[in-house]
This record gives C-alpha cells, sequence and structure tokens, in this order.
C-alpha cells in the first residue's frame, strides 16, 4: 500500500475510535438514568442493573459497567432472543419489549429486562438493553426455598410491554396484582422504558453529529478490535487444556463442580461436564447466568480491560451438560441461581492457576453472604400469631467475605468478589426496619495463612429490635468446605452463622426462624492464602500482629516468619 | 447572533466598582497566587510555595504585591487565603498521629467501608487504606439507637482508661464517632470531657459536630479526616494570624472552603476537612461571577490545567453543590478509590485530562490520552527537560497552536521539533500516522473524553450540557473550549479575562456563609412537628454564629432544605423548606414540593408510597446577593485586526495553513474576528476553530459563537414552526 491511502486508512481509523468512545458514554448515562429512578436497593445500592446496546443483527457493541457480572453476556444473549420473537424489520418505532423468563433473560424471575428499538431515517439502527432487580416478583420471595419455578413467581415471556407507544395496561395490571409492593416494581418498569429513551436520544446525536446513517460499519470496527484485542491477551497464556473440580455446600447434600478449560488459537472454551445435576431447590443456575459468571471470571485475567461486547466475549465459549445444576431447565427453581453462580470464577480460576501461577488468585468466600430479615409474615411452623402482630419488613444487607490472597498482595477482606456489590449502611437499615446491630468487624484469623494472606471475613451480630421473631432467608455456601489455599497456602475459614443465646448452629441455606429475643451472629468465611506461610514477609505479618487481624495463636502457621519476626 | 442577555437587574442593585483593597491568595502546591484588586486596579504576584511553614509564602507574597500597588498592610481591607494545606496532608499521610473512639462492635466499619470495588474487572486492585490505623482504633461500651435514644449507657471508666493509653501512644489527634451519634450527641461530648480531663493535650473532633449526618462510614471517615488535619491546620492558622498582625493587618482574614463560601480562621481551625479543594471552589466561583456578568442562567465552567480537568455545572448562577467528596483517589481518577468526606462542597467531575497527559496506543490498538501525566518533570516532550512521550500540550507545539516563546508566560521555552519527534516516535508510528495527524488525533481525543465526562455528568445530574454556555479557564482550557463546545452542541463560550489566575480571583467574589446539615429520620404522615422545629432553631443558631463571627452586624439570609426520599429508597433529593414555623401545614407543603420535585428529575411522581425526610439542612449567607455590573457585548464596530500570522495544521484539509494570531490585550470592545484564529495573551492561548466567531465584551470576556451550532438551531425552530 502506498503511503496515502494508508494514511487516509490511518485518519478513518482515529475517527472510529472517536466514534467509539461514544456508545460507551451512552450505555454509562442509560446506566445512570436507571440507578437514579429505579427503586430496589439492590439496584441503587448494589448495581444489580445492566444496560447495553446492540446492533439490529443482535451484536452487542457497549455494555454499562455496573456492578453485577450476573448480566455480562445473560443480557447479550436476552436481546437475541428478542430477535428471533420480534424480528428486526417488524419492530415499530415507539415499541419496547419485555421478559423476566431466566432462561432468556439473566437468570431468575426478579430480574426484569426491556428492548428499545432505536429508529434512523426511518429505519431501525440499533437497540437498547437494560436489566433490574425488582423489588418483589411474587412466589415464596428471596432465598432458595422453591422447589419450582412455579413457587418463585411471576413469569413474564417476550412480550410487548409499549406497543407503537402505547403501553400495554394489561400487562402492568397482571404485575401489580402479582406482586408485594405493586408501586415499587411499577415504578421500576418505568424507570428501565426510561433509560432506554434515554439512550435512544444519544444515539440518534452521535448518529447527526457525525453524518452517519446507520452504525453498522462503526459495529464492526469494535467488534473486530475487541476480538483482536483478546486474541493480543491470550498470548500471554498458554495453550493447552487444565482441569479443576470444586465441592459447594448445596442445599441438602453437597454438589461437584467440574471444569475443563481449553485455551487454544480461537479462544479460551469452558466445558462442565461432570458437574451434579439440577436439584429441587432454587440453586439452580440457567446457562445464561453460567455464561456470565464464567466470561467474567475469565475477563479479570484475560484482557481485563477490553471493552464488553460481542467482539470480546466471542472469545470464550462455554458448554454444560443439560439438566446440570449450571445448565438447569425448566421448570427448575432458579431464585438464588447466585450461590453456585458466584462461585464459578474460582473454578475457572483454579484451572487456570495451572497455566500461569503467577496470575490467578487463591479461593474467596466468592458467593454473597446477604444477610436477608423478614418480619411480620407467617413462617410453616413457626410462632406465627407472635409474627403477625410483629412490625412487618424486608430487608437485605448485603454482605462479603474475604477474596482469595492474589499474586503478591494478600486477599482484600470483607469485599465482593465476584459480585460488584455495595453494602448499606447500617444506620440506614436500622431506619428502615426494625433492627439493632451489635457487632459488624473484622473476623480475626479467618484469612487463610500464606506468603501472601486471604482476605478476612467478618463477624455480625443483628437482633429483633422489638424482641420479636423474625425469619432469615439464607443461601451461603463455604459452610461445608472451606475456601481452599493455593501454591502451599490455608484455607480461608468456613462461614458459620448461630444463634447467641441458644448456641444454635444454623444451616446455609433456607428459611429458618430466629427466636424471639435471640440475636443472629453471622461469621462469614475468609479468602484463602497463596504460597507457603513460612514465606510470609515478616514485616507484613508483624503487622497483622499489631492490628490484631492475625492472633498470636494465628501466627503459629507461619512458624517460620514469626521466628524471623522475632 | 443573539444578544447577551442583561443579568437580572430587578433581583438586586449592581455593585458599583469596589474602592476597597481586596487581596486572595490561591497557596496552591507548587505556586502561591496573589491577586490584588483596588477599583479598576488589578496586579497579580506568583510565588513559590513554601510546604513546610505556607505562611511564609503568604506573608512575603502578600507583601510583595503590596509593593508593587504602592500600598501598606493597614490599608489591606479584605484579605482571602485559600489552601491546599488539609488536602495534601490527606493526600500524602502527613497529618497528626490520629485515634478513633467508635462504639463497641464496630471499629472497623471504617475500614470494611461499602464493601465494593471500585474498578469490577480489576482482581489486582487496592482499596485505600483508612486514615486510622486498626490499633489506634478503639471501640467503648455504648449504643444509642435511630430515634436517638441511648440504649446503653457510656462506660465512662472504659473511656478513662482509654485516655492514658492513647497519651502513652503519644497520640495527637482523637475522632470521636458513636452509631447513631448524629441523633444523639451526649456520650459523643461526654467523651470530649472525660478526655480534656485525663487527657488534656489531645485535640478531640466529634463526629456530630463536624459531620452530623446518618451513614456511619461517611461519617466515620469525615471526623477521621478533620482530626486527622487539625493540628497541622490550626499550626498553620494560628502561626500565619500571628504574622499578619504582626504585620499590621487590621481586617480579620478570611478562609476559602470547599463549598465556595468564606470563613473565619476560627472556623477553619475547628472544622479543618472544609478547607479541602478550595482552590477548584474558587475556580466555580469564578465561573459564577462571569456567568452572572454575562446572564447566562445554565453555564458549565470548564478548568482544564496541567494534570486534570475539572467540569462544573453552573444554574440559575448558582455552582451544583454537593454534600460529599473523595480525596486521594488511588486509581485514574475513578469514583470510589478514594476516602469520603461529607461536607458541602461545589460539585465537580474530575478528568485526568491537562496540558502534561500523555498519549499512547493501548492494548487495543487505540490511542489513549491520559489520564497519566508527565507533570512538571519531565513535562511534555517540548520541554527539551527529558520528557521522551508525547503530551497533550506537545500536540499542541506540533500543530502550531501555541507560540513557543509565550507559552506558560515565556517561563517556559517550548521546542516544536521535540513535541513533533515524540509524536513520530511513539503515536506515528504505532498507528501509521504522520506527525500532524497523531497530534490532531490527541486533540480529539483528549476533548472527546472531556466532552463524554461532561455528557455523563451532566445525566448523573439530571441537566443538558448543549443548553449551557461554556465558561474556560485555567491554562489549557482556551485552547480545547471550542472544541469541546462544538461536540457538547453548546452553541456559545466564554474565556474570561485573568483566565490563568482563575482560582484566586474567585475568592473576592464568594460570600462569607455556612451550611450546616443534620440528620433526623422522619415520616411525613407521622412527623413529630416540636423535634424539627427544636433541630431547625439548633441548626440555624449554629450557622448564624459561624456568619456573624466572620460578618458581625450583617444582615443574614437563609435558606432550609431537606433531603427527602420515598420509604424503601436510598437516595435522597433536596427540596426548598416553606419559610416559618414547622406547623402541619408547613409540611403539607413539603410533601407537595417533594412530589413535584420528584417528577421534575425522574418523570413521575409515586403518591401511594410514604414520603420521609432523612437529614435537614440550614445554609446562611452574609448580605443579600448582590448582582454584579452587567457584562455586555457592544454593538459590532471593526473587524479586529492581526498582529501576525502562524501556519498552523487544518486536520481536515490535511495541509498547513495561515491563520491570523491576534493579542488579547490589544482587541477593543465590540471588536471581532472569525475562526480560524488564535487569540494570545501572557497566561494562555484561545484556539478559535472555524465556523466560531469572536467578540470582546465590555468587560474584555472573550464570547465566542458557534455559527454552525446558531444555523443548525435556527433551522430546528423553523422546522417546528412548520411542523406545527
Amino acid at each position: 500500500m502506498s503511503a496515502a491511502p494508508q494514511r487516509q486508512a490511518s485518519r478513518q481509523n482515529i475517527r472510529q475510535q472517536l466514534i467509539w468512545s461514544r456508545p460507551l458514554a451512552v450505555v454509562e448515562e442509560q446506566a445512570q438514568a436507571l440507578i437514579r429512578t429505579a427503586f430496589g436497593t439492590s439496584t441503587r445500592e448494589a448495581g444489580d442493573l445492566s444496560a447495553g446496546v446492540f446492533l439490529p443483527d443482535g451484536r452487542m457493541i457497549a455494555q454499562a459497567v455496573t456492578g453485577t457480572p450476573g448480566h455480562v453476556n445473560s443480557m447479550a444473549d436476552s436481546v437475541l432472543h428478542f430477535l428471533r420473537a420480534y424480528p428486526a424489520d417488524t419492530m415499530r418505532d415507539g415499541d419496547v419489549f419485555i421478559t423476566n423468563d431466566p432462561w432468556k433473560g439473566t437468570g431468575h424471575l426478579y430480574d426484569v429486562v426491556m428492548v428499545t428499538p432505536v429508529f434512523h431515517q426511518g429505519k431501525i439502527v440499533a437497540l437498547f438493553a437494560s436489566t433490574v432487580h425488582v423489588v418483589d416478583i411474587g412466589g415464596l420471595g428471596a432465598g432458595p426455598d422453591g422447589l419450582e419455578i412455579f413457587h418463585e413467581g411471576l413469569f413474564l415471556p417476550l412480550l410487548h410491554f409499549v406497543r407503537a407507544g402505547v403501553l400495554e395496561e394489561s400487562i402492568l395490571a397482571i404485575v401489580r396484582a402479582n406482586v408485594r409492593e405493586p408501586e415499587q416494581v411499577e415504578g421500576d418498569l418505568h424507570a428501565l422504558v426510561a433509560c432506554n429513551a434515554v439512550g435512544a436520544r444519544r444515539l440518534q446525536q452521535l448518529l447527526r453529529e457525525f453524518a452517519l446513517d446507520d452504525l453498522q460499519a462503526q459495529g464492526d470496527y469494535i467488534v473486530e478490535r475487541s476480538a483482536r484485542a483478546m486474541r493480543e491477551a491470550l498470548r500471554e497464556w498458554p495453550k493447552g487444556t487444565w482441569h479443576n473440580q470444586m465441592t459447594v455446600d448445596g442445599y441438602d447434600t453437597p454438589l461437584e463442580l467440574q471444569a475443563a478449560v481449553t485455551i487454544d488459537d480461537d479462544g479460551v472454551r469452558v466445558d462442565f461436564s461432570g458437574t451434579s445435576g439440577t436439584v429441587a431447590r432454587g440453586i439452580n443456575v440457567p446457562k445464561a447466568y453460567t455464561d456470565a459468571y464464567t466470561s467474567f471470571g475469565i475477563r479479570c485475567l484475560i484482557g481485563s480491560d477490553v471493552p464488553n461486547n460481542s467482539g470480546s466475549l466471542a472469545a470464550i465459549q462455554v458448554t454444560a451438560p443439560e439438566g446440570s445444576i449450571v445448565n438447569a431447565l425448566p421448570p427448575a427453581a432458579v431464585t438464588a441461581r447466585s450461590a453456585i453462580g458466584q462461585m464459578l470464577p474460582d473454578l475457572v480460576f483454579g484451572a487456570l492457576r495451572q497455566a500461569r501461577p503467577d496470575r490467578v488468585p487463591a479461593e474467596g468466600a466468592s458467593s454473597l453472604w446477604n444477610i436477608h430479615l423478614v418480619g411480620g409474615r407467617p413462617f410453616p411452623g413457626g410462632p406465627n400469631e407472635a409474627l403477625a402482630k410483629a412490625r412487618r419488613f424486608s430487608i437485605t444487607s448485603f454482605t462479603t467475605g474475604g477474596t482469595g490472597a492474589r499474586p503478591g498482595q494478600d486477599g482484600l477482606s470483607a469485599t465482593a468478589y465476584p459480585s460488584g456489590v455495595r453494602n448499606v449502611s447500617l444506620e440506614i437499615l436500622e431506619t428502615q426496619a426494625p433492627l439493632l446491630f451489635r457487632r459488624k468487624e473484622y473476623r480475626a484469623d479467618s484469612g487463610g495463612a500464606g506468603a501472601q494472606r486471604g482476605g478476612l471475613g467478618q463477624t455480625i451480630a443483628v437482633e429483633n429490635a422489638d424482641g420479636a421473631p423474625m425469619v432469615l432467608a439464607a443461601s451461603w455456601d463455604r459452610v461445608r468446605f472451606a475456601p481452599r489455599g493455593a501454591l502451599g497456602g490455608g484455607d480461608g475459614a468456613k462461614g458459620r452463622a448461630r444463634l447467641e443465646h441458644a448456641g444454635t448452629l444454623l444451616r446455609g441455606k433456607g428459611r429458618q426462624l430466629i427466636p424471639a429475643g435471640e440475636v443472629l451472629i453471622v461469621e462469614t468465611p475468609g479468602g484463602a492464602g497463596l504460597g507457603d506461610p513460612r514465606e510470609r514477609d515478616p514485616a507484613r505479618l508483624a503487622k497483622d500482629l499489631q492490628s490484631g487481624v492475625v492472633t498470636p495463636e494465628g501466627a503459629a502457621l507461619y512458624a517460620a516468619a514469626t521466628e524471623v519476626a522475632a | 447572533m443573539p444578544p447577551i442577555q442583561a443579568a437580572p437587574s430587578s433581583q438586586a442593585v449592581p455593585t458599583a466598582l469596589d474602592a476597597r483593597v481586596r487581596v486572595a491568595v490561591d497557596v496552591g502546591g507548587t505556586f502561591t497566587d496573589v491577586v490584588l484588586l483596588h477599583g479598576a486596579i488589578k496586579h497579580t504576584v506568583k510565588v513559590l510555595t513554601t510546604p513546610q511553614a505556607p505562611e511564609l509564602a503568604v506573608l512575603s507574597g502578600v507583601e510583595e504585591i503590596l509593593r508593587l500597588a504602592g500600598l501598606d498592610w493597614p490599608q489591606v481591607e479584605l484579605l482571602i487565603l485559600g489552601t491546599t494545606l488539609a488536602t495534601n496532608a490527606l493526600i500524602e499521610r502527613k497529618g497528626a498521629k490520629t485515634a478513633l473512639i467508635t462504639t463497641h462492635g464496630f471499629r472497623d466499619l471504617v475500614e470494611i467501608g461499602l464493601e465494593d470495588r471500585f474498578a469490577q474487572y480489576d482482581v489486582f486492585l487496592e482499596k485505600p487504606a483508612p486514615l486510622v490505623p486498626r490499633h489506634w482504633r478503639h471501640s467503648v461500651v455504648e449504643r444509642v439507637n435511630a430515634a436517638g435514644q441511648a440504649l446503653t449507657a457510656l462506660d465512662e471508666a472504659q473511656v478513662e482508661a482509654l485516655a492514658r493509653q492513647l497519651v502513652a501512644d503519644g497520640i495527637e489527634s482523637v475522632a470521636v464517632c458513636f452509631l447513631h451519634g448524629y441523633a444523639n450527641p451526649l456520650h459523643e461530648r461526654r467523651v470530649r470531657a472525660l478526655l480534656a480531663q485525663h487527657a488534656p493535650g489531645l485535640w478531640v473532633s466529634l463526629a456530630s459536630d463536624v459531620c452530623p449526618e446518618i451513614r456511619e462510614y461517611e461519617r466515620l471517615s469525615t471526623v477521621s479526616a478533620n482530626a486527622y488535619v487539625q493540628p497541622l491546620v490550626a499550626g498553620y492558622l494560628r502561626r500565619l494570624q500571628q504574622g499578619l498582625q504582626a504585620r499590621g493587618l487590621h481586617s480579620e482574614p478570611f478562609l476559602m472552603t470547599s463549598g465556595g463560601a468564606l470563613t473565619t480562621l476560627q472556623s477553619g481551625i475547628d472544622e479543618p476537612v472544609r478547607l479541602v479543594e478550595s482552590g477548584p471552589a474558587g475556580g466555580a466561583v469564578l465561573a459564577r461571577q462571569v456567568a452572572e456578568q454575562i446572564g447566562a442562567s445554565r453555564a458549565l465552567s470548564f478548568d482544564m490545567g496541567g494534570t486534570t480537568a475539572k467540569i462544573c455545572f453552573i444554574d440559575d448562577y448558582q455552582p451544583q453543590i454537593s454534600r460529599s467528596f473523595e480525596f486521594g483517589r488511588v486509581h485514574r481518577h475513578l469514583k470510589g478509590s478514594g476516602l469520603p468526606i461529607r461536607i458541602p462542597v461545589i460539585e465537580m467531575v474530575e478528568i485526568g485530562a491537562g496540558g502534561g497527559s500523555i498519549a499512547r496506543v493501548n492494548h487495543l490498538g487505540v490511542v489513549q490520552v491520559g489520564p497519566d501525566s508527565a507533570g512538571s518533570s519531565p513535562g511534555p516532550a517540548a520541554y527539551g527537560v527529558g520528557g521522551e512521550q508525547a503530551t497533550v500540550t506537545d500536540a499542541h507545539a506540533a500543530l502550531g497552536h501555541v507560540d513557543p516563546a509565550r507559552f506558560a508566560v515565556g517561563k517556559v521555552q517550548l521546542d516544536p521539533e521535540l513535541a513533533r519527534a515524540a509524536l513520530e516516535r511513539g503515536l506515528g508510528a504505532q498507528t501509521g500516522l504522520e506527525p500532524e495527524a497523531a497530534a490532531q488525533a490527541v486533540v480529539d481525543i483528549v476533548t472527546e473524553n472531556m466532552a463524554n465526562a461532561a455528557r455523563v455528568h451532566a445525566s448523573e445530574l439530571g441537566k443538558a450540557a448543549d443548553e449551557s454556555t461554556l465558561i474556560a479557564f485555567g491554562g489549557a482550557a482556551p485552547l480545547h473550549a471550542a472544541l469541546l463546545a462544538r461536540k457538547l452542541g453548546i452553541a456559545r463560550l466564554v474565556v474570561p479575562n485573568s483566565a490563568g489566575v482563575g482560582s484566586a480571583l474567585g475568592f473576592l467574589w464568594a460570600p462569607v456563609a455556612y451550611q450546616t446539615v443534620r440528620s433526623l429520620h422522619q415520616r411525613l404522615d407521622r412527623i413529630d412537628h416540636t423535634a424539627v422545629e427544636r433541630l431547625l432553631g439548633e441548626l440555624t443558631e449554629t450557622a448564624d454564629a459561624v456568619v456573624l463571627r466572620a460578618a458581625p452586624g450583617e444582615v443574614l439570609v437563609r435558606q432550609r432544605q431537606v433531603f427527602m426520599r420515598y420509604a424503601g429508597q436510598g437516595h435522597e433529593i433536596p427540596v426548598a423548606l416553606p419559610d416559618g414555623p414547622f406547623d402541619a401545614a408547613a409540611s403539607a407543603l413539603l410533601h407537595q414540593r417533594f412530589e413535584q420535585r420528584y417528577a421534575e428529575l425522574y418523570g413521575r411522581s409515586l403518591p401511594h408510597i410514604a414520603a420521609e425526610a432523612v437529614s435537614w439542612s440550614v445554609a446562611v449567607q452574609a448580605g443579600e446577593h448582590a448582582a454584579p455590573a452587567p457584562d455586555h457585548i457592544p454593538a459590532d464596530q471593526a473587524r479586529a485586526v492581526p498582529t501576525q500570522s502562524r501556519q498552523v495544521y487544518d486536520a481536515e484539509r490535511g495541509a498547513w495553513q495561515a491563520v491570523p494570531v491576534y493579542e488579547r490585550h490589544l482587541l477593543k470592545p465590540g471588536q471581532w474576528l472569525a475562526g480560524p484564529a488564535l487569540v494570545v495573551e501572557d497566561e494562555t492561548t484561545t484556539h478559535v476553530i472555524a465556523g466560531f466567531e469572536v467578540r470582546l465584551s465590555q468587560l474584555g470576556a472573550l464570547i465566542l459563537d458557534d455559527t454552525q451550532q446558531l444555523a443548525q438551531l435556527e433551522a430546528a425552530e423553523a422546522e417546528l414552526v412548520v411542523a406545527a
């Protein structure tokens, strides 16, 4: 190629780059609009939402970076499902589509997805999609106690929510009649419509500013560049196949998770063959959600700063046998699919660590330890007279354990990973529900010993401020099986929950009564250690001892380092 | 051409030219800027900051400017100081040995924070360490509930023992923060009394004084920061006060706060945490003043220096105020990577985009500019002092935008050939672009970054950038402002006079004011009017006292606000509280205003959900706001005459072209010129891109209008008329 056309191509390239940053800003705006107007605590505080823009052929070109990996990829696929049911050339300006199908959306009935086509010069040029976790969807409510999807609430297949600018009132009426907080849920649905409209407006401005007829060429550029960047990132990894297995608590009985991870010229392939089957409780994971957390985990290690879009996501292919717990089919119950889904990054990390031990963290608490408490509602076999008299509330305190130690760095204490949630202020929780927290602090010695120590879990004590009974809806893991240390590092502490006065240990999963006057004590798991503890830098151990996050007894595990420190 | 609207003169009488001798000092990290105004006379002086004893540079700087003006200390009628001392102590972790006392069972809350990660995909991130390490965080038995009832009494014996421990540990300053202490401060106050008795040398900061607001993490972090910087700031302010008195200053000096208001030295000593970011606040106050002068009721202030750019929305001549700020962001200015402080602060979005921002091709094969900066050492490649990587300043040098001899008041000689070479070596080699095209890409991309940040910020605030007038100041802003305006769809842009000392100049326009906020959680349908009335009384008393100390005898103007939400929500919106006693009629009106405001912000109200008030605020200002003398653009006179022409690279055509250069100080009000052009002055260059027309206002501001944008607006309006 002679110099002149090459320069012309380079200039065109710079123009494409300039346009690229815009869809990313547009989806951030779309997400911000949703955060400001949505109702559920999980949306607002925990960032449990997503927003993205797609080409009419279904390829995603940009996705907002929000708090939940559970929507990576799964929302991308949901747009394809809509396009299959409602082909692009049949969509009209002013249409908005809705679903909360766990298999075609983002994995449980609480997540409502809406898709809005965007028109420019009379032609469909893009689709905006957004997802929000609504405060209630009817059924049993939060927790893994449902036996089938039918226990878990209202199911909306792929439907028109707005048809050519006219709201489908009948859908709204059905939703309102089926949920516990109709006003808030309706507010969330309107928030989804509004945030897609914000995105659409901005996109139309972009097309006018750069005098584009459509986004096709731009989309191709973004997808191609991202795919190329993923290939570049993969060059830093050896080719081959590595296996890992992990045992997790399950609901009643432990479950085996198995993964084979292959890196080759085409990208990364993950196969979950050998994983346990579906169970009759709401911890089953639809494939879309499995894809999401698996991709997220891999993307944290490989190409972590390549933006999410069809190009970067295509580099990762996930397969799982139908009917396994990571590819559950209807009518499996799925409400608490995160308990297992959030373990998948650790499962994949265990395989990838064999390829690059210098790049991969040890196991962490991983699954969230949210404290979900319900007051004033009946409970099978419970003191229902007292419960009926008690103040009515339903509240989630987003709670975390420690993350696994990282090559060269300790794990993070009381930090969400892989989820990206943020906690809610204790003082705010105490104004929203009759709760009184007694304690929330680091759990000493819970971080697995190692050259790099695992992050600490925490201890939380909470009681009903009125002295009334209440119900805990738990979906916690790492109660029976600890986060495992790697490269010679020690395990993180297992999590546990108990009643302070009776001393009773509580189960990790399911609804359980907290009797009147009792205090619930929750100890979240610590992250595992990495590397031989005897090789820990004595200065760091001394610092841990000084701050008390490692006790003198706990320091025994670091024998050699202690001697040096002493 | 739309005429500049006159400032709304009905609101206030414009002030005549201020005959007082007024001096403002902005102590920055490198330079201490001093401005003196005396009637129509203005002097500016820059001296090197003396980090170990900042008062020395302040005193010598003021002395120098007084000499220039032929004046003496007793003649100074107004002296205003801004300082980065508190900010720097926080960022560089050079504060006092500080301990924290909190409720038993909760000593880790200040470190546990929000339990989140500020960068979703970064498994290797480190969170900022809290200011107080764990072994100096103590807890004592006590407990107050959300209603302010003491459930567990304070264990006084434990506090006494702790006092001895603090002394033994060599602690200098103590922060005290108990759960729900905002609702009942008695336990915190008792701790202060006990410490005064048993450890009398300690500085003590109470959360219930510094930040009596709900949300324990932010409150813990704020009071820790206050305690951490207090001994240092107090020492500085006391030495400064002595120095000023010794030199014969008669007037009471004032401090600039983060909220853009003035306060006394004593208030600065009590609440040093309110002094952070006073420099940028001064810039926003200047932009506010300019907006009012030209009657731009919606404005966007754009301040761009060597390492960062800051953008602030100013509506109805009020900069956007926020109640929280994050300092010491450890990671690329990412939200959440710093520690929060909850104080009234002028809300700005900060972008890692300045003259020193480094350009490179990243792993995506895409040109990336910033957020890292070459700073002043080694600085941009064109400085010729060892900088290897191409920066934004290099891009401008290579494109011919800046006069190499006049950059930064001629203090730095730029070498465009070094800039060109750096671009060729780096970006050029990696992208196949010739150096000029690479330079243009750098300018386009850094401007696009700022435009995107402005758009997202606008959306967070529920505003639209394109309806605003852009006000540009700071050394690098006028070079980018026209391009930024075009990207944002903004039709008018203003480059005020003396844009280079914007912050210090802004101090002179700031009001004496104080805002106090306290949380009292109330559902409107069962509100306790007596409790609210009592709270408002206390807040008013506190704020009045602070303001009257700085402005004795002044008329006080009060604004009351309530931070409200629907029950179940976690985000509050501010609603103006009706004047007069807080009774049933007032709470009914408050409810109505909340629903109305909610609908304005979010499209609809939710009438079936209970509304609740979370926090209450009283802001007090001394004196009615005096509108500044309005500026205007005289009718078009002659076309301005360029002093020279310079070769500037035209990216559209891919060729160099001769562009006229105008000396700003030679322009006369009413003269006009059209882009492409460069308007040069000592501290900066305004790049007028094609399609913009420039006029000089009566007060010397450059007014740039985008004729393309205006033509589009007219066409759109015509279309609407046809459609109707």
